[in-house]
């Protein structure tokens, strides 16, 4: 099966000393729904940050290559990095609240793309947008286009922003927590659309979440990365039944179950935490040695 | 759905009335001076000097607001002020605006070295004291309009940059410039197309905040005699003036004053108001 997304050996550090990212290998294939799950600050979408090229200006890449449907991008020159990046891959963000500019109406901020880097017709880019608002359920598309995002829900824009995701065909989608910032309700709805559109699209999907119920609902594997390095690497199957790294394991066992409302809370045990922590300064020395 | 806009829709305020009345006002006022001017601005009589204003014992027709020690008319002096008051206010304004918010968006956008560079420069520029720098530039640079508005323009593009690129740098940290970015805008396009759009508000606001000071320092410029030429009527000139008669003569003090009073205000208060209009988020 076609690999879209190679990540190798990513090693993303602040300044000169500091790492963000320590030799981060993931992989995602054609039409695979990889979950990377980690606590805040673990570097989740920093990984995400890195294939875009939008990482913050004090962190650079020091190592490694990020290969984008067979195209190494470190390799390119900024601008085809744009041009691949614009065509093959797409971001859904985090918060619906602030990734549509406030003061655009909605239909150019999904035609721009098709307009800007694939050079449709702004006609037919409009009838793709239409149709696109159709598939994620959004009620009087033509209404939605001339609308401002403050004029619509927080539900409304995210699922504007998955339509707007999807609208150039591209291999690989990053979604950057899309659910964090809503209720449970609209979450599930906005859940069962990414996974519909993805199946309907056949894309790759790269789903940062912390939520491994989520996680075991729409994904087929997971990476889990602690401090910026990757513990584990499975199946889901594999992972929910028995994960192999024993922080996978608190991890799931740190998860409430509703099920039972008696059952308290389970912290990740310190002696996990030290024996990750070790991992990490063991992969840090072998890095200065080299 | 529209109805309901419409039914949300802001209303005009008392506030956009009355200062955009008065800026409308006065532009008319300028451009149709020759015609609305009861008397040739420039002429002196002594034998209609320190006439008082209409309501006032002692008045003589065709000088409404009276006259100053020169037998000049206050009325038609201060029409022909507003076009020198104006034009400062309009075009110092807007250059300082295009020169301040372009670096300002710069420095905000693209932070690392070119913020550097305007942020340190804003932060000496800003230490010299701007109306002794103004009147430091005007002597060398001999008076005139255009004198005027390069000193207007030099000491002021600083409060642009500062506000604009506090606001850039905020908008820069929203998702929808990544997301713009991960579609394959360019870093210029992002600024010009995604970020601008958004910072206009502030910038529509600082205009006409900047115009109404643009008048003042006009105004601060005549007053001390480095504006235009001495034959030509401005608000500051007249202040200045009126200020040696005002026990005689309050008149010839207390009109110019007033204008410009209201204008100063009215310019801040446009901008406020076309704020509150024109903002894309409903407050």
């Amino acid at each position: 099966m076609n690999t879209f997304l190679t990540i190798e050996d990513l090693t993303v550090t602040l300044g000169t000393s500091c790492p963000i990212l320590r030799s981060v290998n993931l992989k995602v294939k054609a039409e695979e729904v990889r979950g990377l799950v980690g606590e805040s600050g673990a570097g989740k979408s920093m990984i995400g940050k890195a294939v875009f090229g939008t990482l913050p200006t004090a962190l650079r890449i020091t190592s490694g290559r990020i290969i984008l449907d067979g195209e190494d991008l470190q390799s390119l020159s900024p601008r085809e990095r744009r041009r691949i990046i614009g065509a093959k891959a797409a971001l859904i963000p985090q918060d619906p609240l602030t990734a549509l500019n406030p003061s655009r109406r909605i239909g150019p901020q999904i035609t721009n793309r098709l307009v800007d880097i694939l050079g449709w017709h702004k006609a037919d880019a409009r009838l793709r947008a239409l149709e696109l608002l159709d598939e994620v359920h959004i009620p009087e598309p033509e209404r939605v286009m001339r609308s401002y995002p403050h004029e619509l829900s927080g539900g409304m824009r995210q699922r504007i922003l998955i339509a707007s995701a999807f609208a150039a065909k591209p291999k690989l989608i990053i979604a950057d927590e899309p659910t964090t910032a809503l209720d449970v309700i609209v979450q599930k709805q906005v859940l069962q659309m990414t996974k519909e559109m993805q199946k309907r699209h056949g894309t790759a999907l790269l789903f940062v979440t912390h939520d491994l119920g989520v996680v075991s609902k729409i994904c087929q594997s997971i990476t889990v990365l602690y401090n910026g390095l990757v513990l584990e690497d499975t199946s889901i199957a594999q992972f929910f039944k028995q994960p192999s790294h024993p922080y996978s394991a608190a991890l799931l066992r740190a998860t409430p179950k509703y099920t039972d409302p008696d059952s308290s809370l389970m912290p990740v045990p310190s002696a996990v935490i030290r024996a990750a922590d070790e991992e990490v300064r063991a992969c840090d020395r072998i890095h200065q040695n080299v | 759905m529209d109805n309901a806009r419409a039914q949300i829709k802001r209303k005009i305020g008392v506030r956009l009335w009355l200062s955009g009345g008065w800026l409308t006002f006065l532009v008319l006022a300028a451009i149709f001076a020759p015609l609305i001017s009861p008397q040739d601005p420039l002429a002196q009589d002594l034998f209609t000097s320190r006439l008082p204003p209409f309501w006032v014992d002692g008045a003589e027709p065709g000088y409404p607001l009276g006259s100053d020690s020169l037998g000049r008319d206050v009325l038609s002096r201060i029409v022909f002020g507003t076009r020198i008051a104006l034009s400062v206010a309009f075009i110092a304004g807007t250059i300082t605006c295009l020169l301040g918010a372009t670096l300002g968006l710069i420095a905000g956008y693209f932070r690392g070295w070119p913020d550097m560079l305007i942020s340190r420069l804003v932060d000496i520029w800003m230490a010299f004291p701007p109306v002794l720098f103004a009147i430091l530039l005007i002597a060398v640079m001999g008076t005139g309009l255009t004198s005027i508005i390069i000193a207007i323009v030099v000491i002021d593009w600083t409060r642009f940059a500062r506000v604009i690129r506090a606001e850039a740098i905020g908008q820069s940290a929203m998702d929808y410039v990544a997301s713009a970015q991960v579609a394959g805008r360019t870093r210029f396009s992002t600024m010009f197309r995604e970020i601008l759009p958004n910072v206009l508000p502030t910038i529509a606001v600082l205009l006409t905040l900047e115009m109404g000071i643009a008048v003042i320092v006009e105004s601060i410029l005549s007053f001390v005699n480095l504006s235009i030429s001495t034959d030509q009527p401005t608000w500051g000139g007249m202040i200045s003036e009126g200020r040696v008669s005002v026990h005689q003569a309050w008149w010839v003090l207390i009109f110019p004053l007033l204008t410009l009073f209201l204008t100063v205000l009215s310019f801040s208060q446009l901008g406020e108001g076309l704020k509150d209009h024109f903002d894309p988020v409903l407050k």
